[in-house]
């Protein structure tokens, strides 16, 4: 019963302290390294967030590089896929394309109204900087949704900016570096915006699930949500513009849950824009 | 002289293919999610780390697997430290597993190997969700965990391949 506890005891000392050839340190030593860093991070230590943003520059520049051959593998599979749907796809789209080309008339007229009605009662107008930036790494891990984009501090990016895939909400920025930034997408679980469903006017928030859709919640009319509702940001807290379409509700009959289909598709974001909204002035 | 030269480069990159393959997948986290499966990750970070440890701890120095869950960290966007006190973590169960190991079998190897991934990822789970607040889904590390595990048949034979036809080879030619 000694010798075994013995054993036991000179195994894990050996685990622990003995050093391979050409090793540096111990395992000990650099677990001890490693739990100094996660204590004086959690702290925000000086010399640890320079680590970090050292670490953090290097990393995401040699991370475009290292993933062509993976994005390449990705691309030719997405091209394939996307290959066959192809006629059927451009079938649906002519027809669609017929109904919005009218349904633009009718909105480039009720745009303009809207412009003279907010001059008239004297509401502000919203105007945007937009900057255009090209997504650096995708991780979309089943823990983690965020991408990486080439524009930082240097290009006057800010954290909270909002982030857009055409006219559709993406996500927003969470981390600024010097020469890139880190973006949250609406699919993270840690994501929670205030939304608005309409028609019925449901104000919300939405959240990230972690996987490619999003769900509703906290809402005191929930049962006036209907599948096919259309989610637009509520400009609520003053987080976001008011009025950036999202998705569209979902309902599954299954669950209750009321899920939320993304109208921009996460993993083949390629460039993205940046925009920050400011007042201005009425004329 | 020329051929005696390329072969020395060959040998030196085959030498150090785990090192690289370590950092391409810290750098790329190469889990084939693209495919959009629903229920499928799995750590091959987790894998290589173990194996190389166990098998052939000078092809992946301790000091290297740390950099590497630096690196990791900022990928993944945790707090910096946590991914390379896992690996490490990993190390440690490898080495003990390692020295007190008299007939290696994959079986074993597989166990403990489970047993390891199970007490780091809630190790890993406990510290994101109660000290640090990042949200996680349970069911989605579970389903890693199983990933990791299955995978690591599949890797530790290409792996042992690897090492006997290119590497052992190598070094005897």
């Amino acid at each position: 019963m000694e010798t075994s506890r013995d054993d036991f005891v000179i195994a894990l000392r050996s685990a622990f302290l003995k050093k391979g050839t050409q090793q540096r340190f111990s395992l000990l030593s650099l677990i001890f390294f490693s739990i100094i860093f996660l204590i004086l991070g959690s702290f925000n230590f000086k010399i640890i967030n320079y680590v970090k943003i050292g670490i953090t520059e290097i990393v995401y520049r040699s991370s475009f590089i290292v993933s062509v051959p993976e994005n390449l593998l990705k691309d030719s599979y997405l091209t394939i896929q996307n290959h066959n749907k192809l006629y059927k796809k451009n079938e649906k789209i002519k027809s669609e394309l017929e109904i919005l080309k009218a349904k633009d008339l009718l909105n480039e007229f009720i745009i303009l109204e809207n412009q003279r009605l907010k001059n008239i009662v004297n509401d502000y107008l919203v105007k945007s900087d937009t900057i255009i930036a090209k997504v650096l790494s995708d991780k979309s891990s089943p823990f983690l949704r965020s991408i990486i984009i080439n524009k930082g501090s240097k290009h006057k990016i800010n954290l909270g900016m909002v982030v857009m895939d055409g006219a559709y909400l993406v996500g927003k920025v969470v981390e600024v570096n010097y020469l890139s930034s880190r973006v949250l997408l609406l699919s993270d679980l840690n994501s929670k915006i205030p939304v608005i469903v309409e028609p019925n006017a449901v104000f919300s928030i939405l959240s990230g699930t972690g996987k490619d859709y999003g769900i509703i919640q906290y809402s005191k009319k929930f049962d006036d949500i209907k599948s096919e509702s259309i989610i637009y940001t509520s400009g609520s807290g003053s987080l976001f513009k008011a009025g950036i379409p999202i998705g569209r509700i979902n309902i599954n009959n299954m669950s209750d849950e009321k899920k939320v289909e993304f109208f921009s598709d996460f993993s083949q974001l390629k460039f993205i824009k940046v925009v920050s909204f400011k007042k201005s002035e009425n004329k | 002289m020329i051929e005696l030269r390329n072969k020395n480069f060959i040998r030196t990159i085959l030498s150090k293919a785990p090192l690289i393959l370590l950092f391409v997948s810290v750098l790329n986290d190469y889990d084939f999610n693209y495919l959009s499966l629903k229920y499928f990750s799995f750590n091959f970070s987790y894998i290589l780390i173990f194996y190389y440890s166990l098998k052939k701890s000078e092809s992946l120095g301790y000091t290297y697997i740390f950099i590497a869950g630096l690196f990791n960290d900022v990928v993944a966007g945790t707090p910096v430290g946590l991914s390379s006190l896992m690996y490490l973590i990993l190390c440690v169960a490898a080495s003990y597993l390692r020295n007190i190991t008299l007939r290696p079998s994959l079986l074993k190897d597989c166990i403990f190997f489970l047993l390891t991934i199970l007490i780091i990822n809630s190790l890993l789970f406990f510290s994101l969700n109660f000290i640090f607040n990042y949200e996680l889904s349970y069911f989605d590390q579970i389903i890693n965990i199983t990933f990791t595990f299955l995978f690591y048949f599949l890797f530790s034979n290409l792996f042992d391949f690897f090492e006997r036809y290119f590497v052992s080879n190598n070094n005897a030619g």
